[in-house]
């Protein structure tokens, strides 16, 4: 059963599929109940009940959601690109799903333990920003046309500040292996070294998922939706499950890249009895909450304003500390592999 | 087996899309195919064991340059029908380029074939025991970091070339100053009164908008906000 499962090529096909659907099936219900979590996270701070209807405490609502916009009609403006239209909500789905597969919930756990981790992340995490450009050009109308171009300069602008602040992480970690990553913070997570670039990160994430404050490509008061305004039912549920499935990735990176992973807090004996993917799934949820909580305590950015935070703020300071961790890894020969 | 079906699959769509991307009717379209070109190339880039070179692929080519291909060519207006025109005055020259180019690839390749000592003689060969990441990490940033170096230097030099050519007069525009938008306290714009029953503001003696004198009056206290004007600041609170 084993030779079959790893050394035949439809056995190794089985068993990816296997792999992939016993990852996908959670993240989706992750998702589902994210949009629940907001929902009541976003009411209790602001003294309000939230769902509670659907079920008990409201638990059913995200499939009472799913199953209205399934129901719904798909309508696709006269004037719009029918198929790049429809492929946009598909791609931003897709693109979200795909990150996944590197993703190292515990040791040795990741579908493709690849040796260039980071970058493939990095790699399929700027791309995102194609179903954003495709859905407002393919929509042709105007609102969403100025959605897609805020998105596509607020994107590139945080992948340079973000790209930097993996540089370092790299520099300290000495491989692009995310397993690697998370098993070099056994002595300290990175959150606390490199702490100024765990805050450039994390609100380098919320930039990159257009989550509030920075949610200008959809910018409700102002352009309507964005990006996303002609769109309805399923294409509609595609780029929003896309959104939170972003949101669930990012919480993801920044778990592996500063919270150490699936190792539990200072490795000691009361937290090391309860499971890795428990501490993984428990991080990505503290990670979660900040998006929440941000999103109920900060008006939205200006579009000048984001545009100078990520250029003249966080770049000049991924960049310095950068430098910095460069020069005192080398000063106190703390290069790893040296 | 399954190595090659997935090569002649990669290279295929790759011939097919960069085709596309010269004869669609459509720029958008145009440059869609280009990024699917790109994508083919990583996966043949990674199908070659090259994994560093394929990521480095999608993330500069396919996230960063076809981004503004494709922002560049949504937002001009370009009339294609009037560049296809002189289709056939530039199709020699082109046709040339793309013959020279071919005769230079076949040499390349044919000289791998042809001569297989030639690799012998490459001037960094691959390390063995190395993975391809950190064979050209040494190279770059160790064995030829100067040259590296200069080649930043480089392109520094051509962005603030544009940054240069493109700089417009401070003076004409409205300057904001972040920082004061940033300092802006409610008790510097916000004023609470108590207004009895039955008796309008104007009745003691506020108007609003505030007359010049009474500004000059009370500019003592409301100085750092008084360049700004009441209008585009929404600074919220």
């Amino acid at each position: 059963m084993y030779d079959f499962f790893h050394n035949t090529n439809l056995g190794i096909v089985i068993l990816t599929f296997a792999e992939a659907l016993a990852l996908l099936v959670p993240l989706l219900i992750g998702v589902a109940y994210l949009t629940y979590a907001e929902r009541k996270v976003l009411a209790a701070i602001q003294l309000r009940k939230g769902p509670n209807v659907v079920g008990p405490f409201g638990l059913l609502q995200p499939f009472a959601d799913a199953l209205k916009m399934l129901m719904k009609e798909t309508v696709i403006p006269s004037g719009a690109n029918r198929l790049l239209f429809l492929l946009a909500p598909m791609l931003t789905f897709m693109l979200a799903m795909l990150a996944w597969a590197v993703i190292p919930v515990n040791e040795g756990w990741a579908i493709a333990d690849i040796n260039v981790g980071i970058l493939y992340l990095f790699a399929i995490s700027s791309l995102g920003v194609y179903g954003i450009i495709i859905a407002g050009w393919a929509s042709n109308s105007k609102y969403a046309f100025l959605g897609a171009m805020r998105s596509a300069a607020q994107m590139v602008s945080y992948e340079v500040s973000m790209g930097f602040v993996l540089v370092t992480v790299m520099l300290c970690v000495g491989s692009l292996n995310l397993t690697d990553v998370v098993l070099a913070q056994r002595t300290v997570w990175f959150c606390i070294p490199l702490f100024p670039m765990f805050v450039v990160f994390f609100i380098s994430t919320l930039a990159e998922t257009n989550r509030a404050p920075f949610d200008i490509p959809e910018g409700e008061s102002e352009i309507v939706a964005g990006f996303f305004v002609e769109y309805s039912a399923m294409s509609f549920a595609l780029f929003f499950l896309g959104e939170y499935a972003n949101m669930i990735l990012m919480s993801g990176m920044t778990t592996i890249l500063f919270l150490g992973g699936w190792l539990a807090p200072f490795g000691v004996e009361p937290f090391t009895w309860i499971p890795g993917p428990i501490w993984f799934i428990l991080k990505v949820c503290l990670c979660l909450f900040g998006f929440l909580w941000v999103r109920a305590t900060f008006p939205r950015y200006r579009y000048d304003q984001l545009m100078r935070l990520g250029w003249k703020v966080f770049l000049p300071l991924s960049l310095l500390w950068l430098v910095l961790t460069a020069g005192a890894l080398m000063a106190f020969g703390w290069l790893p592999n040296a | 087996m399954i190595t090659q079906i997935l090569f002649y699959l990669f290279a295929a769509v790759l011939l097919i899309s960069a085709a596309t991307v010269v004869s669609a009717r459509n720029p958008v379209h145009s440059v869609l195919f280009l990024i699917l070109a790109f994508f083919n190339a990583a996966a043949l880039f990674l199908i070659a064991g090259a994994e560093f070179l394929a990521m480095t692929l999608v993330i500069v080519y396919v996230g960063a340059v076809a981004v503004l291909f494709l922002f560049v060519v949504m937002m001009l207006d370009v009339d294609f029908a009037e560049l296809r025109s002189g289709f056939q005055r530039y199709a020699p020259i082109g046709a040339t380029v793309g013959a020279i180019l071919f005769v230079e690839l076949a040499l390349v390749l044919g000289g791998w074939k042809l001569a297989p000592a030639a690799s012998g003689s490459l001037a960094s060969p691959m390390p063995p025991g190395m993975s391809n990441t950190e064979a050209l990490g040494r190279l770059l940033y160790t064995d030829y970091v100067f040259l590296f170096q200069a080649a930043g230097l480089v392109l520094l030099v051509a962005m603030i070339g544009a940054i240069v050519l493109t700089l417009r007069d401070r003076r004409t525009s409205r300057h904001q100053v972040i920082r004061n938008q940033v300092d802006r306290k409610p008790a510097d714009t916000i004023e609470v009164l108590s207004v009895g029953l039955g008796t309008g503001i104007r009745e003691l003696g506020i108007y609003r908008p505030k007359v010049v004198e009474e500004e000059t009056v009370a500019t003592a206290d409301a100085h750092g906000d008084g360049g700004h004007g009441a209008g585009g600041h929404g600074h919220g609170h």
